[in-house]
């Protein structure tokens, strides 16, 4: 079947089958960063937003994305930048494997919850798994970069939805 | 200057020891396409494997015809299209301690799993059904599971007379034995008869996987010349190569090897598990093949960490010297041999040298096959199960003594200068070990904590600690290349063959590099590994990469400044004495007179007989161990067991630290996977030897709300072998949480748990037990 749906802001048209996983179509059309860690949602790694909502891409059919909006790494280009460079100051994204899932969690966090603190960010990520790092450089990089939010000398990204 | 003849001052490092980012670290943030199946050629055939649903059966038919019919199926291999000749899948330097024991694809069937039929075609849709179509017949047989009963038993894993044991490593396959040996030092005998105590316990670690978030994986093609090109997600491409031309029965030449960034390894990539099988149906099709394994063929016919069953018999006065250490270790390597002969003696060789005043040891051990999943290396590679079993013994001897396991700790480390005659005679020349226990426990605040706080809602906390040691690469054994060049513009071309599989080794050699050649991070690039035209280095595992490459890095270094001061010599028309370099420029001390890198770098790609290049190895007669102390705190809840991470003290000495971020993320990424070893990971097999930890959602790994805090600081000593002093960072931080975590638990709940993981039933009916004796001997009374 055909469906059309927005990706990274951009309309595209697909023919997918009726089993066709979202995954696997935003790998072909191009959307390199979206990894697959698990098959089981356990992961995290195939994490993507719908509509603006950090969903796993492995379990929702590609055919549900007709009429809806998809955003995937290479559409939050810019803001990865800024959040994975203190991502790498720490040296927590490591093998990277897990970053492109994570750092969309993460950037969907901050768009949804305002000043989260340490139990609320726990709670928020723990979908996603990373095997190398044990999470504290993880933990270390998301405070720094809320702090820079907040600094007032810092121009702060505008927040939006 | 020969910078290891001289202590490098650290405080006047102006790259090593500093918080560099990861050179990739750009591409891995942003999702750039640059791991392998990112970068498959998009008209690879997909490759699956039909696997053994036996644990031991030998194939009696098999019918490929109706799969080989379906539409988009390219071909169907069986076991009559490989050589019969038998290799080993572990990525070692030849001639390699493990067995040669496999073939590519193989009659008999060794566990549930393992490979009976490769299927390549267009598509995953096609290449599924034809899987389905092909119709096999095992003549089912009894398999070996118990590991326990497996040396000499009448069943045999490998009865085949063409398996092969190249190095004289106790191996029979007659008697399901893949290694044998024993040493010692003393009379460990007469010395256990003579210790006022001697704690007599036996320890029981189980398979672990490593659970890399990128699963094995594989792509191959023939290039213009005919030759097998591999790009895998591997951590050892050197020896892939000779594992496929041993596998294809074709000539090394014909095989290059490419690894492009990896989502992860810790040692399960040191063994060849994904590469064989593409590169077979591009041999014998001439078309490029491409197989990514399923989370569930990672978690059930991969290369898991071996179990291991360890009897310690240990020996101490009435103060608490420890006297004499007796260990007898059981290693489980599943159907083949891979890593099983040399996973086995880390658990002795790194666990009993931790007690410096031992008057005598004695170290035994067998390994053996048996009918599941092979085992491999996963970091610590057999010294993490030995120094759970050796420090969970010694924190069974403090509790006797009524002694505090830190003090008898502080009393029988090793301390620095001490001959380790349990390590191959090896003195610890740099050794801070004391000062990372003590640095712990002012960390944790452990004379506040030891040995536990009710915390007055029905949950008690404990503290437990444990130290541990590793190596730095193989001694003896493992070599780094490294080669340098000088570019136009004067920027380098720093080649390694060490693989970085996301710990940073890119980074921190190009931090060396950029130390050495006193210029900045910018002026080096550095690349992934191609065995076409990297030098030689058999790879990155044994803890080998910091010390052995970063070695090669220094010496490769020292002879490129040479060459470049002669050359810019020659260009300024003086004597090569008279001219210094301090990475910028080449200057005539007499004169004054200078020519920049810069201008040498053009100069040279011109009219030129000599190329401005320079390449060294090294390989190191020591292998100098880092150390570490590690202090858990846990938290129980009295009703149900549960265990729950609080906090987490650890102290390492791996020498200078090379990159202080990247050290500590390698520290905490360990401890959290030692974590899991502790309380969660486990692989459970039913009574036919099916696997039933096939997904994450049975093989629970650690998520980020049940580490706990982990804190890290780094007490470091001087190796005057190594870079810049350096030791290893990335094994030894796996070992300490086992023994840890359960003495924690013994010191909160005074429950003992000696088999791993320390699950809250095991926890609860420990209390149980405990309850049940103390309600006995009041009823008694």
């Amino acid at each position: 079947m055909e469906i059309q749906f927005i990706l990274n802001k951009k309309q595209v048209t697909a023919e997918v089958g009726a089993d066709t996983v979202l995954l696997g179509l935003l790998r072909d059309l191009g959307c390199k960063s979206v990894k697959c860690g698990c098959e089981t949602t356990n992961c995290g790694l195939c994490t993507v937003w719908i509509d603006g909502k950090s969903r796993l891409s492995c379990s929702v059919l590609a055919a549900a994305v007709d009429g809806h909006e998809v955003t995937t790494m290479e559409g939050v280009k810019e803001e990865a930048e800024e959040f994975g460079a203190f991502l790498a100051a720490e040296g927590a994204e490591q093998c990277g494997f897990c970053s492109p899932g994570f750092i969309m969690n993460v950037l969907a966090m901050f768009r949804e919850l305002e000043d989260p603190d340490i139990e609320e960010i726990k709670e928020y990520l723990a979908g996603n798994l990373c095997r190398c790092t044990g999470y504290m450089g993880q933990l270390r990089a998301i405070k720094k970069y809320m702090e820079k939010r907040k600094s007032p000398v810092i121009k702060v990204r505008e927040v939006r939805g | 200057m020969n910078r290891n003849q001289t202590e490098v001052n650290i405080e006047n490092l102006r790259v090593v020891n500093q918080s560099v980012p990861k050179v990739d670290s750009q591409a891995l943030v942003t999702g750039k396409a640059v791991y392998t199946n990112d970068l498959a050629p998009s008209d690879c055939l997909i490759v699956k494997i039909v696997r053994s649903p036996y644990a031991h059966a030998l194939i009696k038919e098999i019918n490929t015809a109706r799969a080989e019919a379906v539409p988009g199926i390219e071909c169907v291999l069986t076991y009559k299209d490989c050589p019969d000749k038998r290799f080993t899948m572990a990525g070692q330097t030849f001639p390699e301690p493990s067995p040669y024991d496999r073939l590519i694809l193989d009659q008999r069937m060794r566990f549930v799993g393992d490979a009976a039929a490769i299927v390549a075609g267009t598509d995953e849709e096609a290449v599924k059904k034809a899987m389905k179509l092909i119709k096999i017949k095992y003549e089912v047989l009894e398999p070996v599971l118990d590991f326990r009963k497996a040396k000499d038993n009448p069943i045999l894993v490998h009865p085949e007379d063409n398996w092969k044991s190249l190095c004289p490593v106790g191996a029979d396959n007659k008697r399901n034995l893949c290694a044998h040996d024993e040493c010692g030092d003393g009379d460990i005998e007469a010395v256990l008869a003579s210790c006022d105590y001697v704690v007599d316990r036996v320890y029981h670690t189980k398979a672990n996987q490593q659970a890399m978030m990128e699963t094995f994986r594989t792509y191959t093609y023939l290039d213009a010349y005919g030759r097998l090109n591999v790009v895998s997600s591997t951590q050892v491409p050197f020896h892939i190569r000779r594992i496929l031309a041993n596998a294809l029965d074709i000539p090394k030449s014909k095989v290059r090897v490419v690894k492009p960034r990896i989502g992860g390894g810790f040692g399960a990539k040191q063994t060849s598990v994904s590469e064989v099988y593409p590169a077979l149906v591009t041999w014998k099709t001439g078309k490029p093949a491409k197989i990514i394994f399923t989370r569930e063929e990672s978690l059930t016919a991969s290369s898991p960490r071996h179990e291991m069953e360890m009897h310690v018999r240990l020996g101490a006065d009435k103060e608490g010297h420890i006297k004499g250490i007796d260990l007898y270790t059981l290693s489980n390597t599943g159907a083949f041999g891979e890593h099983g002969p040399t996973t086995v003696g880390l658990s002795g060789h790194k666990s009993i040298p931790l007690y410096g005043k031992t008057e005598a040891f004695r170290f035994v051990y067998d390994v053996v096959y048996t009918n599941v999943m092979s085992a491999g290396a996963y970091r610590g590679y057999g010294a993490t199960q030995g120094i759970f079993a050796v420090e969970s013994a010694v924190n069974e001897l403090a509790q006797i003594l009524g002694m505090d396991p830190t003090v008898l700790r502080e009393k029988n480390l090793v301390r620095e200068g001490q001959v380790m005659p349990a390590y191959y005679g090896e003195k610890t020349v740099s050794c801070a070990l004391d000062r990372c226990l003590a640095r712990a426990k002012e960390m944790i605040g452990w004379d506040e904590k030891y040995p536990c706080r009710d915390m007055g809602n029905g949950k008690v906390r404990g503290v437990g600690v444990a130290m541990a040691m590793q190596g730095s690469g193989i001694s003896g054994v493992d070599t780094g290349s490294v080669a340098i060049k000088v570019n136009d513009d004067g920027f380098y071309s720093l080649m390694i063959g060490a693989t970085d599989m996301g710990t940073g080794c890119d980074t921190i050699l190009s931090q060396m590099a950029a130390e050495c050649l006193d210029c900045e991070m910018e002026d080096i690039i550095v690349s992934g590994v191609d065995t076409d035209s990297s030098p030689y280095d058999c790879g990155s595992y044994a803890s080998s990469t910091t010390y052995v490459t970063g070695m090669a890095v220094v010496r490769t270094c020292e002879k490129l400044r040479e060459k470049i001061c002669q050359r810019g010599a020659q260009y300024l028309g003086c004597p090569a004495e008279d001219v210094e370099f301090d990475g910028v420029n080449v200057t005539n001390l007499k004169t004054g007179e200078s020519i920049s890198r810069k201008e040498i770098g053009n100069r040279v790609m011109c009219f030129n007989n000599e190329a401005l290049s320079a390449s060294e190895a090294f390989s190191s007669p020591t292998s100098p161990p880092p150390f570490m102390a590690g202090i858990a705190e846990v938290e129980i809840d009295k009703e149900t067991g549960t265990v729950e991470m609080i906090d987490y003290a650890a102290v390492v000495d791996c020498g200078t630290v090379v990159n202080p971020a990247l050290a500590r993320v390698q520290t905490e990424g360990g401890i959290a996977q030692g974590i899991g070893m502790a309380l969660y990971e486990d692989i459970v097999y039913n009574s036919k030897g099916r696997n039933y930890s096939n997904s994450f959602m049975q093989y629970k790994i650690p998520s980020r709300l049940d580490v706990g805090d982990i804190r890290v600081e780094f007490e470091s000593s001087y190796e005057p072998t190594g870079p810049f002093g350096a030791k290893s960072i990335g094994e030894i931080v796996i070992n300490t949480p086992s023994p840890a975590i359960s003495n924690a638990i013994q010191n909160a709940v005074g429950v003992i748990i000696r088999e791993l993981p320390m699950t809250a039933e095991k926890v609860y009916w420990g209390m149980q037990e405990k309850e049940h004796a103390a309600e006995s001997r009041e009823a008694a009374v």
